[in-house]
């Protein structure tokens, strides 16, 4: 079944002439019109535009041509900019917006013969934890529909899970790769900041916002990342660093005491506090297989860490309220039925444009940069932020990457968190901190509660993506977890 | 301790207030977002409880500790040649328009 290949299996079958990117192309369409009406993952179908990049694909194939993507196809969270296709980024403000140009992970996976599918559901302006506060409805878990994929790359967790593509992008503000990657039980990487760049993504809090990808393995991550990332001149913080051959890294043969020999992991005390019992020793257990790999573990404490979500919740709200007032009604977007005045074309082209939860976030963004707030919540914040930066940075003296849980429970029901916004924002306790520090943060399935997914993050130092693939890859050899596919969607 | 625990504490050290509902009016007014009658209870509680959680790091020593506004602090932030690299995509651009007349962005009347 081709949905069941790795991707290096996908581009040998396609180098051989087994299979054409346009049969390959037609496989997954068949399978996203089959299984995405129960899902409601995907948002916007571009399959005739995909038989004809596939057709293209097979052109430059039949001539010679080699790629690890090429030919292969790929779903985009609807965050990113698709030059003639809708960008709504989950809200009705942007439900008639058509992308005047390609964001440059989409425009670098073009280049490199990628076949895009379609469009991902997400949460609105990426800004949920649930993916139910999209403008086109909640997603639902391929594991158990009645609960929810998390978000708010929850379209592309889903469509990943469901094996509706062999890759699909995601963003990750305060963990909306890694979260939905636990609760769908699929490997998911966030990069370092700046590692990827931000160009033609729809900007959501700019000093945390990064690209990565949703996959299978942490070998088909690395193919893919190797491809997503390196320096654009269109993006200012985009960093200027030669970007390793992560795939090359994964393939090198294991050394004497064993593939991970010499690797030092740190546990992390603090996600520890008030997990469940069965949860944790999904951790153990991990730990346990990183050990016999050659790792040495030891226990490491960032005293501050608890304080991120809090911490989190002032810095992203208020980058939010600033990126989104650009959504005025006048140069693109959602604009109200006759405004009687400029003041009430921009105020009612929000008010109806925008979902409940960005006008929570953009009103409580205000709040916090406002006369007389200002230095007791935002600028505390910033400082609060350095001291979770520097409890990373002394870890990282210590230790090469940190490990913990992903979340701290499996996929939760749809509807049960959307009363309270605190106690939605405190499920992603365990993956701000990597945001805050611009760390690159990774999700790998790790073990089941309750037949639901759990998910193992391990956390590196800036630029350490090589290592947190290799440590994935190496206990993905070692383990079957990543293998599992929801019941339906094997 | 669970978000409402969080909330409580917060509430008792009386640090801040939480919103009315006048402020909401004003923030909202300050974020040009029109908020109807039905929705403002329902704000003022959301934004009250946000505010309160976020209120536990004013319990954080934070004395000489700058603060922190970029994750790669290191990085210089770049400068480019000052040279034209843009091209003129008005008519791409304005396809997303809501309203366009002579190339120009058509809002209501703002001078009398």
């Amino acid at each position: 079944m081709l949905h069941t290949l790795s991707i290096s299996e996908l581009s040998a079958h396609l180098a051989a002439r087994q299979v054409s990117s346009v049969e390959l192309t037609r496989h997954f369409l068949a399978r996203i019109e089959r299984l995405n009406p129960a899902l409601n993952a995907i948002i916007t179908l571009t399959a005739e535009a995909a038989l004809a990049a596939a057709a293209a694909a097979d052109h430059r194939l039949a001539a010679g041509e080699r790629g690890a993507l090429l030919g292969i196809p790929v779903i985009h969270k609807d965050i990113f900019c698709t030059d003639g296709v809708r960008t709504s980024c989950g809200s009705r403000m942007l439900d008639n917006f058509i992308a005047p140009y390609d964001a440059t992970v989409v425009a670098r996976l073009k280049a490199a013969g990628a076949v895009m599918l379609g469009k991902a559901n997400m949460d609105e302006f990426a800004m949920g934890s649930s993916n139910e506060t999209s403008y086109y409805g909640s997603v639902k878990n391929p594991w158990d529909i009645t609960r929810v994929p998390g978000g708010s790359s929850g379209g592309s967790a889903a469509a990943t899970a469901a094996r509706l593509a062999p890759y699909v992008t995601g963003t990750d503000t305060g963990g909306s790769i890694r979260q939905p990657a636990a609760l769908t039980g699929v490997t998911g990487i966030k990069p370092t900041y700046g590692r990827v760049s931000r160009y033609g993504i729809v900007a959501f809090a700019s000093s945390l916002d990064q690209a990565g990808v949703f996959a299978h393995s942490a070998a088909d991550a690395a193919a893919v990342l190797e491809i997503m990332s390196g320096f654009d001149p269109l993006d200012s913080t985009s960093v200027d660093a030669p970007v390793p051959r992560y795939g090359a890294e994964l393939a090198a043969p294991a050394a004497a005491g064993g593939p991970l020999a010499g690797l030092k992991i740190g546990l992390l005390r603090e996600f520890f506090d008030g997990l469940e019992a069965r949860n944790a020793a999904l951790i153990h257990d991990a730990l346990a297989v990183f050990r016999s790999l050659g790792a040495t573990t030891r226990e490491v404490s960032l005293p501050h860490l608890p304080l991120s979500v809090p911490t989190y919740y002032v810095v992203a709200p208020a980058e939010c309220s600033s990126n989104l007032s650009r959504f005025d009604g006048v140069r693109f977007g959602y604009r109200c039925a006759q405004p009687k005045d400029l003041l009430d074309l921009y105020k009612r082209s929000r008010g109806e444009g925008f979902g409940a939860e960005v006008k929570r976030r953009i009103m409580t963004g205000t709040y916090v940069l406002s006369a007389g707030y200002f230095d007791a919540y935002y600028l505390k914040a910033q400082k609060v932020r350095r001291l979770i930066t520097d409890d990373f940075r002394t870890a990282f003296e210590s230790v090469d990457l940190v490990i913990g849980p992903t979340t701290p429970t499996p996929a939760f029901k749809l509807g049960a968190k959307l009363e309270d916004p605190v106690t939605m924002y405190l499920n992603d306790i365990y993956t701000i901190g990597a945001n805050l520090a611009g760390l690159p943060g990774m999700s790998v399935p790790c073990g089941f509660v309750d037949d639901l997914p759990m998910g193992l993050q391990l956390i590196g130092p800036h630029f350490a993506e090589g290592k947190l693939l290799n440590a994935a890859h190496r206990f993905q050899q070692a383990t079957d977890w990543h293998a599992h596919a929801p019941r339906g969607y094997e | 301790m669970s978000g409402s625990e969080k909330c409580a504490l917060a509430r008792s050290f009386r640090i801040y207030m939480s919103l009315t509902r006048q402020d909401v009016e004003k923030i909202a007014q300050l974020a040009r977002l029109s908020i109807t009658e039905p929705e403002l209870p329902v704000y003022v509680t959301s934004l009250s409880s946000i505010v309160d959680f976020v209120a536990e790091l004013s319990r954080v020593d934070t004395g000489s500790v700058e603060p922190m506004a970029h994750p790669l602090e290191g990085q210089q932030q770049r400068l480019r040649p000052d040279v034209v690299v843009d091209h003129d995509n008005h008519e791409k651009y304005q396809r997303n328009a809501p309203s366009v007349q002579a190339d120009l962005y058509v809002v209501p009347r703002v001078i009398e």
